[in-house]
């Protein structure tokens, strides 16, 4: 197997493996902080460095985690570099903290941070496993950000804050989409940007599980 | 060598070294930050109580609302049994968490008036006033009670009449977001301003109902609607605004404050 290269594992999650639009993990946080911009920038950055971190971690001790155990060893990493991110948002961002809630915190539970360890620090240096982490962080990131544009700017007319379509409600002409504010409009969404990304790259379109029979009768069903 | 690396004596070694350095880490971080959690925590706690206050305003530095709280807040102590307020402690200093895990100073409920599932309630409490040439303007009450998950911790903010509520909200809680976690919502918060806690005959009447409220109901000045989807929480703070306003609460102190006796 031929060694992944930094630039490769750094790039290629963002449009070509992308964690959510690919993979389909993270999908629960994607939808929980993206109903504005800045929630979805702290996220990101938060997932990033945690990913990062824990793959290069997981990579450095690899050799020495007893294969009973990894799961467990993976877990405590994870979560700890989890605390220390909450903590740090606590003492310098405490009400962006305060908006985020439990998912700095269910970053621990975020599928892309484990499955990354498992399925990439284990089996590779630490650098390279190192920029894996952040690769995926920020295809996660990628994915964030234009979820938290769009439902930001549509919902509330505003980008980090700032009004760019006056609404209605404050004497403007826009009169804002109130259901991208809340959490099932992010689901569509990513439907979109999924669907979108495979007919760019067709390569990403999946084998069908079965196929539909063709119709053998000519009569319809009653 | 994998042999090896599967003993049971490795296995236990690797684990036991690696919670060892992740509780270290873990620890010095927390111990590091918390001088700065801590005072992020009182500032968050001034900003809500100048919110709730209806003064300021959103988006001011932590030293405009330090200014604008030394300025115009002023922190009582109230004896909860005599209604009164004391001089026991200083009360910048003294701390009403701590007071209520304290046996000295404070007492344990019993079930029935412990409606707000508090367990335990502390003898002085915190009140903050709004005062304009010594006259009582405002009086912001600490309040706090059982929701569905997590103890909600907020502030009522009370007219001069001790009826009309300024402000009514939550500083901190574990509610489920998107659910109970509507406390917080401006717009819910929104429509407690303007009611009035007392019926004519100075009983308890403020409620949270379901299926919103009937503007043209003569109680309706009285009642507020409940959160969607959160029914629990919502029982919460109306039980915790039952408890607190009532005669274990804050009750004997409104009755002597508004004869002017406190």
């Amino acid at each position: 197997m031929a060694q992944p290269t930094i630039k490769e594992v750094l790039l290629n999650p963002i449009f070509h493996n992308n964690p959510i639009g690919l993979q389909i993990l993270g999908i629960c946080s994607a939808l929980a902080v993206t109903s504005n911009l800045k929630t979805a920038l702290v996220m990101s950055v938060a997932l990033t460095l945690v990913t990062g971190f824990s793959n290069l971690f997981i990579s450095m001790i690899r050799k020495q985690i007893p294969s009973s155990i990894r799961m467990i060893v993976q877990m405590v990493i994870i979560a700890s570099l989890v605390i220390v991110v909450d903590q740090l948002l606590k003492a310098f961002a405490y009400s962006l903290s305060k908006q985020l809630s439990v998912f700095v915190g269910l970053i621990i539970t975020n599928c892309i941070v484990m499955g990354r360890a498992e399925a990439f620090a284990m089996a590779n240096p630490p650098v390279v496993s190192f920029f894996d982490g952040i690769g995926n962080g920020l295809g996660y990131s990628a994915m964030l950000i234009v979820l938290g544009i769009v439902r930001e700017l549509f919902g509330a007319g505003k980008l980090l804050g700032y009004t760019i379509l006056p609404t209605v409600n404050d004497g403007g002409w826009y009169q804002p989409n109130g259901l991208l504010l809340l959490p099932p409009s992010a689901f569509f969404l990513i439907g979109l940007i999924i669907w979108a990304l495979r007919s760019w790259k067709t390569e990403q379109n999946e084998a069908p599980d079965f196929k539909m029979a063709p119709q053998v009768s000519n009569k319809e069903a009653y | 060598m994998s042999n090896q690396q599967e003993s049971t004596v490795r296995t236990l070694m690797v684990a036991l070294i690696v919670c060892m350095v992740c509780s270290v880490f873990v620890a010095g971080a927390a111990i590091a930050l918390r001088p700065l959690q801590v005072e992020n925590r009182l500032l968050d706690k001034q900003r809500s109580i100048l919110a709730i206050a209806g003064l300021g305003e959103d988006g001011m530095s932590a030293k405009q609302i330090n200014a604008l709280y030394d300025d115009r807040i002023t922190t009582r102590i109230v004896d909860l049994t005599t209604g009164q307020y004391s001089d026991a402690f200083d009360p910048l200093v003294y701390d009403q968490m701590k007071a209520v895990k304290d046996p000295k100073l404070s007492q344990v409920l019993s079930g029935d008036q412990d409606i707000a599932s508090i367990k335990r309630r502390e003898r002085y409490a915190t009140v903050y006033l709004v005062e304009d040439q010594g006259e009582v303007e405002k009086v912001i009450l600490p309040v706090r009670g059982y929701g569905l998950w997590s103890t909600l911790y907020g502030f009522i903010a009370l007219k001069s009449d001790l009826n009309t509520v300024v402000g009514f909200g939550f500083y901190q809680h574990g509610e489920t977001p998107g659910l109970g976690g509507e406390v917080d919502n401006p717009k819910w918060k929104g429509l407690w301003q303007g009611k009035t806690l007392f019926d004519g005959s100075g009983e308890l009447a403020v409620e949270i109902i379901k299926g919103g409220v009937d503007p043209q109901n003569p109680k309706s000045v009285h009642q507020v609607d409940a959160l969607a989807g959160a029914t629990l929480t919502s029982i919460g703070v109306n039980n915790l605004l039952y408890f607190w306003l009532g005669e274990n609460g804050f009750g004997p102190f409104l009755e002597k404050l508004h004869k002017g006796e406190a």
